[in-house]
């Protein structure tokens, strides 16, 4: 009888809400991540839209308040950063193939893996809210930029909108911290036998540096937001001059996570991007090592060079030397995974799936974007440079080319085993074309921009500055395009419902998600796989 | 159709652009179409450009290196041309040699760049000291060593005069002899502000509670623009900095005809207080 119960516990199919809202496996969990990245996606590109439509043509047409023009370019930012990219990296791929790709049943702590979901989707809902809410007077919705510096966050923006925006960072960190936790048990306790730490995959190890990553520094954006929360409602002066406190304070304590956070959103990449290479080369990944453990350098690296960002902010110039030191240290591990991966293609037999059309223009604009921020490491130089269009134009090709190429060539690489269906190639091939085309125009005129002097974060600019911005909007629309043609893709594929096999790949395909049926049953490795 | 109209304009103009070479470097203001820094017009902006100019070359030279194995790589060993993949995934002296090169290369950047940061900061002795004050949104500016004192406006585009240019023109300009050090304290009563002028490569935040300098050395005569560069709430975009730089006979006479009105303006309190 007792065992007879068991065995039905162990069968266990629910539906409904307990499937979804009290969910506990890592599949359902990761797919309700990409649904909530892609609402992000989706309201961000818009509000990058509404930007770009107002700066296409110099003088106010869209907005007739620019404050709320900052509103929009500070939603966009920490939509993007916190409810896009970081629910698909880590939440979205990282729960669907972590346990897949080291043999683990699922995650170690399955409902903790449900309330990091709902924790996040809770914060999303109180960002958004936040946008209604009276901010700077006169205004509704937080306006200070991503970075929200004090004072303009504290007695600069008087309404709730900034206290609706600090606990939703809240409740995001919460729940990224918990999701780190996870990761990091789940890799170091649950890999199959025989999958030893250099047996795995590079996404896997993408995964733990960034789960480290995570857990040490969103617990100092707590910190520092819980220090704004008090300052602005119980009378303390952390970042208030007049009763000695410091503003320089939050900068170092915003940038102190600021910094890995930049590589919390791209390292899941660099780990997507080396297993698309590497199928698609049929090679193994060249200098595996040297991969895993450039990730680990660029990770430690990237906690010891926050001040990079503060240049203009007055720093002691010995300070700003050693900041420069570190900040360039950092090129060389990135020159090795970039290296490395031409390499893995080097005397390969290359196809060019979609996948790997992605994996490609990621490569090639990552490379872009980072030697312009080999530039932007330069105290000197970035003088002339911070604060302007040549630093939206250098994070933009490492995020918004980068991070975001990444996740859609993950995306077209891993969806056939997620939903058990073939895209199409001629769709996902257009998206690509439309948004290499469209993200290239976007921001590389933004390069001359900012070196011509335009400020960023502006409604509004000097005539001169017209001619580029006019080419940099048109080439967001094409990027949207490319945006709509992604969705079309989606309902399409689920449309037409071509099944595919548990390897569509073939022999490049060597990791472990692709010896299961696609899509996988609800419970996997009910028997554990050994690795040789 | 207005946006159609408007695409073939920017064409036409990007073909213009093409054929009549780089675009021309604006003197102390941004120009169309313009694809590096605006002119420099002091001896650190022209250390600036000079090794912008270097990293650029560098930079490019990385990129096109990357795109030329790039494209080696997808004509080579595409599975058409190369059909069985190697197995090679080791090579000790490349990845030796991938790990070194690049820590050369940021060696031979790092001096150049240590050098401009150093001079940045090596403060000459100052020939005219000016206070600004950021506030939301417009600049004070200070002379303590005349008494002199001005707030800063942005000229709203109906008032302009012929020739001057939307968002950077303001109602008084700082006036600055030519060949001077000119040494700028910032402070802020508010929130965070910055005072940048490109042609300048000065860039320095006006932080609450903190008097920050920075200095310049003007070597042209002319009017320079810069604007605020540090997000400062709703108007951040329209408090802009202007800069005259003047001879200096220009620049005491300028003094004197403010140190009166100044004067003159307190005479009028005291009278008034009588």
């Amino acid at each position: 009888m007792a065992n007879a119960q068991a065995e039905a516990h162990h069968d266990d199919r629910p539906t409904g809400v307990r499937r979804w809202l009290f969910s506990t496996n890592h599949k359902d969990i990761g797919t309700m991540y990409f649904i909530l990245a892609i609402t992000g996606g989706i309201v961000g590109g818009l509000l990058s839209m509404g930007m770009r439509t107002e700066l296409m043509e110099p003088g106010m047409q869209v907005f007739t308040n620019p404050e709320v023009f900052n509103v929009l370019v500070t939603a966009h930012g920490l939509i993007m950063v916190f409810f896009m990219v970081m629910p698909s990296t880590m939440g979205g791929f990282g729960n669907w193939m972590v346990p897949l790709m080291i043999g683990a049943p699922d995650m170690a702590f399955p409902r903790m893996n449900n309330i990091s979901f709902w924790l996040l989707a809770m914060a999303m809902t109180l960002l958004v809210l936040s946008l209604f809410m009276p901010g700077a007077p006169g205004t509704n919705g937080v306006g200070g930029g991503w970075t929200i510096y004090a004072p303009l966050s504290t007695s600069g923006t008087p309404g709730i909108a900034m206290d609706f925006a600090i606990l939703a960072l809240h409740l995001a960190g919460a729940s990224s911290i918990l999701g780190a936790i996870n990761f990091i048990t789940t890799i170091l306790n649950m890999r199959a036998p025989g999958m030893t730490l250099h047996k795995m995959p590079l996404f896997v190890w993408a995964v733990l540096v960034t789960a480290f990553l995570l857990l040490l520094s969103l617990p100092v954006l707590a910190g520092a937001i819980t220090m704004l929360l008090t300052d602005r409602n119980f009378g303390t002066a952390f970042f208030d001059s007049a009763h000695g406190g410091d503003p320089l304070l939050w900068q170092h304590l915003f940038w102190f996570f600021g910094h890995p956070e930049v590589y919390i959103l791209i390292i899941p990449g660099f780990g997507i991007v080396s297993q698309i290479v590497s199928t698609f080369s049929k090679k193994p990944v060249f200098g595996y090592l040297g991969m895993a453990y450039a990730m680990v350098a660029i990770g430690v690296i990237g906690f010891v060079v926050w001040a990079h960002h503060m240049y203009a902010a007055g720093l002691e110039v010995n300070t700003q030397a050693y900041f420069v030191f570190a900040t360039m240290v950092i090129a060389v591990p990135t020159g090795i995974k970039i290296f490395s991966w031409i390499a893995t293609m080097w005397g390969g037999s290359l196809s060019f799936k979609t996948p790997m059309l992605w994996a490609l223009g990621f490569i090639f604009l990552f490379t872009v974007g980072g030697v312009t921020g080999v530039v932007l490491a330069n105290a000197g130089v970035d003088r002339s440079m911070h604060d302007t269009y040549y630093v939206v134009a250098h994070f933009h090709y490492t995020m918004s080319i980068g991070a975001v190429f990444s996740i859609f060539a993950g995306w077209y690489y891993w969806v056939p085993k997620m939903t058990g269906y073939m895209y199409s190639e001629a769709l996902g091939k257009l998206h690509f074309w439309l948004m290499f085309v469209g993200a290239n125009l976007t921001f590389f005129p933004q390069h001359f921009l900012g070196l011509a002097g335009m400020p960023r974060r502006y409604a509004d600019y000097p005539d001169a500055y017209a001619g580029w911005n006019f080419v940099s909007t048109v080439g967001s629309y094409i990027g949207f395009a490319g945006l709509l043609v992604f969705l079309f893709s989606v309902a399409y594929m689920f449309a037409r419902k071509q099944k595919v096999g548990d390897n569509p790949w073939g022999v490049g395909a060597t990791t472990l998600e692709w010896t299961l049926p696609s899509p996988p049953p609800f419970h996997t490795y009910e028997t554990l796989p050994r690795i040789k | 159709m207005a946006i159609f109209h408007r695409m073939l304009t920017v064409f036409a103009a990007l073909v213009g652009f093409a054929l009549s070479g780089a675009a021309m470097a604006g003197d102390g203001q941004p120009t169309p179409w313009q694809l590096g820094f605006q002119d420099s017009a002091t001896p650190i902006m022209t250390q600036i450009t000079d090794f912008h100019d270097f990293l650029n070359i560098i930079i490019t030279l990385v990129a096109l290196f990357v795109l030329a194995l790039m494209i080696y790589v997808v004509v080579r060993f595409n599975e058409k041309r190369n059909p069985n993949p190697s197995r090679t995934s080791h090579n000790t002296l490349l990845e030796v040699a991938w790990t070194v090169i690049p820590i050369f290369i940021l060696v031979v950047i790092a001096i150049p760049s240590f050098r401009l940061l150093f001079a940045q900061y090596d403060f000459p002795k100052a020939d005219v000291t000016i206070t600004a004050t950021g506030a939301q949104w417009y600049w004070s500016y200070e002379y303590p060593d005349e008494g002199i004192r001005f707030d800063s406006i942005m000229v709203p585009e109906a008032k302009l005069k012929e020739g001057q240019p939307r968002l950077l023109t303001v109602d008084n300009e700082v006036v600055v002899p030519v060949n001077a050090n000119v040494i700028v304290g910032l402070k802020s009563n508010d929130v965070i502000h910055d005072w940048a002028v490109p042609s300048f490569g000065v860039k320095l935040d006006a932080v609450p509670g903190r008097y920050q300098k920075t200095w310049f050395r003007a070597e042209r005569e002319g009017m320079y623009y810069g604007q605020c560069s540090e997000l400062c709430g709703r108007n951040h975009a329209f408090m802009p900095i202007a800069v005259r730089v003047v001879s200096q006979d220009e620049y005491d006479a300028w003094i004197a005809e403010h140190k009166s009105a100044a004067i003159d303006t307190e005479g009028k309190v005291a009278s008034a207080q009588d």
